[in-house]
């Protein structure tokens, strides 16, 4: 019988290694996973690249990791979090990289990845400082820039409901970059609400096929591992 | 006389027509959903996901997988729909979004943009703001009409980085409704009291009157003494 539960977020993170790419759900707090991250930080892994739309907020969860100084590159939106003074006093001191994507962008890098593409042409930034070193083409008389697909690692997300064959169902405003995330990555463990019986989540009600999930694991929701919420986008 | 910030958001939401798909950013374009009138069904779009979004929570009834852009906790409209990343940026760059009020540091004569990366910032933000401009047909900016010390934000050229090029449809400030059209800008309205030489002078890029200019039709609970008019 197929069986993609763990029992622990300690298990689920055992698996990082030094200087993996991960990507990493959630868009403020609906969708973070915050205690994969949180066991992420006790497991040690180093050197990581996390691929998110902010830095995270406080010294919890992404704010965490980056904050104990084992994140080397963060790819991302939106960095410039008013509650994240970690990421901005190390980008300050040169001691982190940041690629700053637009989020559009960002996202559909992600899904090219999972969905098998060689990368896309968008119109996003085009002429702009954030197109600088990209390939450029003029398709229909409009300016498009070439983005490249972003694979990982691991995926991280987060999801409301998910089953033992690794379907997920997300509520109200967690999909947000967990869909396209979930099929992304080489290993991919969804951190859920709510482990029920396979068939309890209906078909039509399915996410995230479990087709592109490796593990679940069940958490009770702990405060301390959202984000701050803070104004900035 | 010039508009308070609501002056603003209320003067832009009156031309937000029937049936429009709108996404707000942040700052005075936030305060827009409050005076859309009430027979007039527009639909806001947040970029995390949400069509059909309704005003903020009440404190005690937030719902926590429920943020705006912002990470404020809001609420849904009936008929609302949510939704993941890349379809929330198709509805955007796909130009199914079809206006954006966003703030501005600086807009050009001809349209272009700058409100991504600002003096003196320590790490820069991007978010959806180029994904917006580059893919919303109408991008209306809403922002005060010089900056706080006194300098014009529109401009014949911008000086910050652009956001994106030739984007700008409509500006609405404190001071004057203005039109970006391919002959160059087009002072449609000015505030109460004021007039297009008043506005032309805290303005560098240089206005065309337009023939039926008018002042402003506003309430004058959304207006304040302005202090070099």
């Amino acid at each position: 019988m197929v069986n993609k539960t763990l029992a622990t977020c300690r298990e689920a993170v055992a698996s990082v290694f030094d200087g993996a790419t991960i990507l990493l759900g959630g868009f403020g707090d609906p969708g973070l996973p915050g205690q994969l991250l949180e066991a992420l930080r006790e497991q040690g892994a180093k050197n990581l690249s996390i691929v998110h739309n902010g830095s995270g907020g406080g010294t919890h969860a992404l704010g965490g990791l980056i904050h104990d100084g084992r994140v080397r590159k963060l790819t991302a939106s939106f960095p410039s979090h008013p509650g994240n003074t970690s990421f901005q006093d190390l980008y300050m001191k040169g001691q982190i990289d940041l690629e700053l994507v637009p989020q559009g962008t960002l996202a559909e890098r992600i899904r090219s990845a999972g969905a098998g593409l060689g990368g896309f042409f968008t119109p996003t930034a085009a002429g702009t400082e954030l197109a600088a070193g990209k390939e450029t083409r003029v398709i229909d008389g409009r300016d498009y820039i070439f983005e490249k697909p972003l694979h990982a690692d691991f995926a991280f997300v987060r999801a409301y409901r998910g089953d033992r064959l690794g379907n997920l169902n997300y509520r109200m405003a967690m999909r947000n970059f967990n869909v396209p995330m979930a099929t992304a990555a080489k290993f991919v463990v969804a951190e859920i609400d709510e482990l029920v019986p396979v068939g309890a989540i209906d078909p039509e009600d399915v996410h995230t096929p479990g087709i592109f999930v490796d593990h679940v694991v069940e958490v009770v929701r702990h405060p301390k591992y959202l984000e701050i919420t803070t104004e900035g986008r | 006389m010039s508009l308070t910030r609501d002056g603003i958001a209320y003067r832009v939401a009156r031309d937000l027509p029937e049936g429009s798909y709108v996404n707000l950013g942040i700052g005075i374009p936030t305060l827009v959903s409050e005076y859309i009138p009430p027979d007039r069904e527009v639909f806001f779009h947040s970029e995390n996901g949400i069509l059909g979004m309704g005003g903020l929570a009440k404190p005690g009834e937030e719902d926590p997988d429920l943020v705006n852009a912002g990470k404020q906790y809001v609420t849904l409209l009936p008929g609302a729909s949510v939704f993941d990343h890349p379809t929330s940026f198709a509805m955007i760059r796909g130009g199914h979004v079809t206006h954006a009020v966003l703030g501005a540091l600086e807009v050009a004569a001809n349209g272009d943009m700058a409100n991504w990366r600002t003096p003196g910032e320590k790490v820069p933000g991007v978010g959806g703001a180029m994904d917006l401009a580059f893919g919303v047909h109408n991008i209306l900016v809403t922002m005060m009409h010089v900056t706080n010390k006194g300098k014009p934000k529109i401009l014949n050229k911008c000086t910050l980085p652009l956001t994106a090029p030739r984007c700008v449809k409509h500006i609405y400030t404190n001071m004057a409704v203005i039109e970006v059209t391919p002959e160059g800008l087009v002072l449609r309205e000015f505030a109460p009291g004021m007039d297009p030489k008043i506005v032309q002078s805290h303005t560098e890029a240089p206005l065309r009157v337009a023939a039926n200019c008018r002042e402003m039709d506003i309430p004058a609970a959304f207006q304040v003494v302005h202090a070099t008019a």
